[in-house]
């Protein structure tokens, strides 16, 4: 089969994608992604020079709504999921 | 007949005469999950205590639920739709704790109608896969054989209404994830057009597939659910703001003069050959009954699968970037910096299936790459898209399986990822396009599998196939059936 992505791209795109593989699972991935990615090929039987890509089935245009204040999710339920909280903020490990 | 084992609207008729209360009801249902769900695994949050509450203050005329036909119905919901204070996993590891501040706008309109809720129901994680084995807690069985895959994303929800664990389900459908359980099951799956049913409330796979749609004992089930809960909602910019028809009223009309399409790609090379003959019978069984039977083309049915294997993962990478260990969802506990408790804390949390798809979306829309995939992908997505367009000009709906093959074994596909996709194959065109899709029962595998017949109406007609379902099941009672393995355990 065709190498359509090294091992190397595929430590950078788990870079990319904030993941973090085992030395498994980045060896069974790169050959999934290869697999998979030769199978897509296929997509370039069809000349589609001109043709304008859809990205949304129904086409809906502008949708807008009144600027109004309306209710949300209190503070206290906002933070009921959170790993980590002082009970009015996010609590994150060190970022500097 | 048990109370278990009748449809939404038969219960409703009791209910109105109140020849039994919700507690009946209710209490029929959960003696059945508790007799079956150990062997089914439908269900990964049981509610029977807040099923019995419930069903205790509709008794006591504390609801004001009025004559709706969902009043003291239980139902069961996928478990990727929000329920406020009822945790809602997705079928992962990363949401295992997590519980919503609020209903989605689907869970809210159940709520008004008066319906029940039984449980959360088991599902592929993030609805990514075709059996439900990617569930992160356990794989669900199929009714008709328990060595078999209920089918996927919605299997949990599919197999609970075909063993009569529920009355109706919710489930949600990207790429086929109503439909194909339905029929691996041998029940009613509808996936309404996009834009239908609010999708606020729903956590996101692929923003621009997702659907919610109803799983029924039967086509009238599926069109009364579906009134309730379709329509335009202001928090979901991509509903869609179009009257919502009184679909049963539409179910009677005959199919007469109809034009149906018999797209000639869907029978594919590799095909069950019992899939195909049931089908052709059930194509038949319309003619019969006065439509008009036509071969269309839909030439770029070849590529759906491709097509949809790079947009969804695309859609699926970005929307699953919000897991990230600060807001909600598993966090690490020991992580030193920032950047590696988001690594960390996504890498213990995903599954297989999960981190394939995030890798492959994040790949494709990445520097370089996303001329060559993701626009590419787009631009075929609309040589899919007026492919139905075209048919639709000819035809007033489409009749096709809705997989090539019956129920497969747990286990059989799990190792191929590839494989398991193209199994997709005649459900993820109808998805990229935005049309509406159903499956009814149309008969069974020599191997006593259910196989559904599969149908394609143009955008917002519904109506349309929901009428066409419920002809064809109202002329052939011979086919329904219930699944034998759970009568022999009974006795």
């Amino acid at each position: 089969m065709e190498t359509k992505i090294s091992r190397q791209e595929v430590r950078h795109v788990a870079d990319l994608a904030r993941l973090e593989l085992t030395e498994q699972e980045e060896l069974r991935i790169t050959e999934q992604m290869n697999s998979i990615l030769s199978y897509v090929d296929k997509l370039n039987e069809l000349d589609t020079g001109d043709v304008p890509p859809t990205t949304h089935a129904i086409q809906l245009e502008n949708v807008f709504r009144q600027d109004l204040a309306l209710s949300s999710v209190d503070r206290k339920m906002a933070l009921d999921n959170a790993p980590q909280s002082d009970g009015v903020n996010f609590i994150v490990p060190k970022v500097l | 007949m048990h109370l278990y084992d009748m449809t939404i609207h038969k219960l409703h008729d009791l209910v109105m005469r109140k020849e039994v209360s919700a507690m009946d009801i209710v209490s029929a249902f959960i003696e059945r999950i508790e007799q079956f769900d150990p062997k089914l695994h439908c269900f990964l949050t049981p509610l029977a205590d807040a099923a019995i509450e419930q069903a205790r203050q509709f008794d006591q005329g504390t609801l004001d639920t009025g004559l709706s036909p969902l009043a003291a119905i239980p139902l069961a919901i996928k478990d990727v739709i929000c329920m406020q204070g009822v945790r809602t996993t997705c079928g992962s590891r990363i949401l295992e704790n997590f519980i919503p501040p609020y209903d989605a706008t689907v869970t809210d309109h159940l709520k008004k109608a008066g319906a029940i809720f039984l449980g959360k129901t088991n599902m592929d994680e993030f609805a990514m896969g075709s059996s439900t084995e990617n569930s992160a807690y356990q794989p669900t069985r199929n009714p008709w054989d328990l060595n078999r895959v209920p089918g996927g994303s919605s299997g949990g929800s599919a197999a609970a209404v075909a063993a009569d664990l529920c009355a109706g389900s919710l489930g949600t459908d990207t790429g086929g994830s109503i439909r194909q359980p339905a029929s691996f099951c041998g029940v009613v799956g509808l996936k309404p057009t996009y834009g239908r049913v609010s999708r606020f409330g729903l956590v996101a796979f692929a923003s621009s597939l997702d659907q919610i749609g109803p799983i029924t004992k039967d086509v009238e089930d599926a069109a009364l659910l579906l009134h309730v809960i379709a329509g335009h909602d202001g928090r979901d910019s991509t509903s869609v703001d179009q009257p919502v028809p009184d679909y049963r009223e539409a179910l009677k009309e005959s199919i007469k003069g109809l034009r149906l399409g018999i797209p000639k790609e869907y029978f594919v090379e590799g095909m069950h050959p019992d899939v195909a003959t049931t089908v052709q019978k059930a194509i038949q069984t319309c003619q019969d009954l006065g439509a008009e039977i036509l071969e269309v083309s839909l030439p770029h049915t070849e590529y759906g699968v491709a097509a949809y294997y790079i947009i969804a993962p695309a859609e699926a990478s970005s929307n699953l970037a919000r897991y990230d260990g600060v807001k909600y969802g598993l966090r690490v506990s020991d992580a030193k910096d920032l950047i590696s408790m988001y690594r960390r804390s996504r890498s213990q949390g995903f599954g297989p299936e999960v981190k394939r798809r995030i890798m492959l979306g994040t790949y494709v829309l990445s520097a370089g790459y996303y001329d060559a995939y993701y626009k590419k992908a787009s631009q075929v997505r609309t040589l899919i898209r007026q492919d139905f367009l075209e048919a639709f000009a000819q035809c007033d709906a489409l009749l096709a399986p809705v997989a090539p093959i019956p129920a497969f074994k747990i286990g059989e596909k799990a190792d191929d990822p590839l494989q398991m996709y193209l199994s997709d194959v005649l459900t993820l065109p109808a998805s990229l396009a935005g049309i509406p899709g159903i499956s009814v029962p149309c008969g069974f595998s020599s191997d006593q599998l259910p196989i559904g017949l599969q149908i394609l109406g143009p955008h917002f007609r519904e109506d349309l196939i929901l009428r066409i379902a419920y002809q064809f099941e109202q002329a052939t009672p011979q086919l329904r059936s219930k699944p034998k393995i759970l009568s022999d355990c009974t006795r």
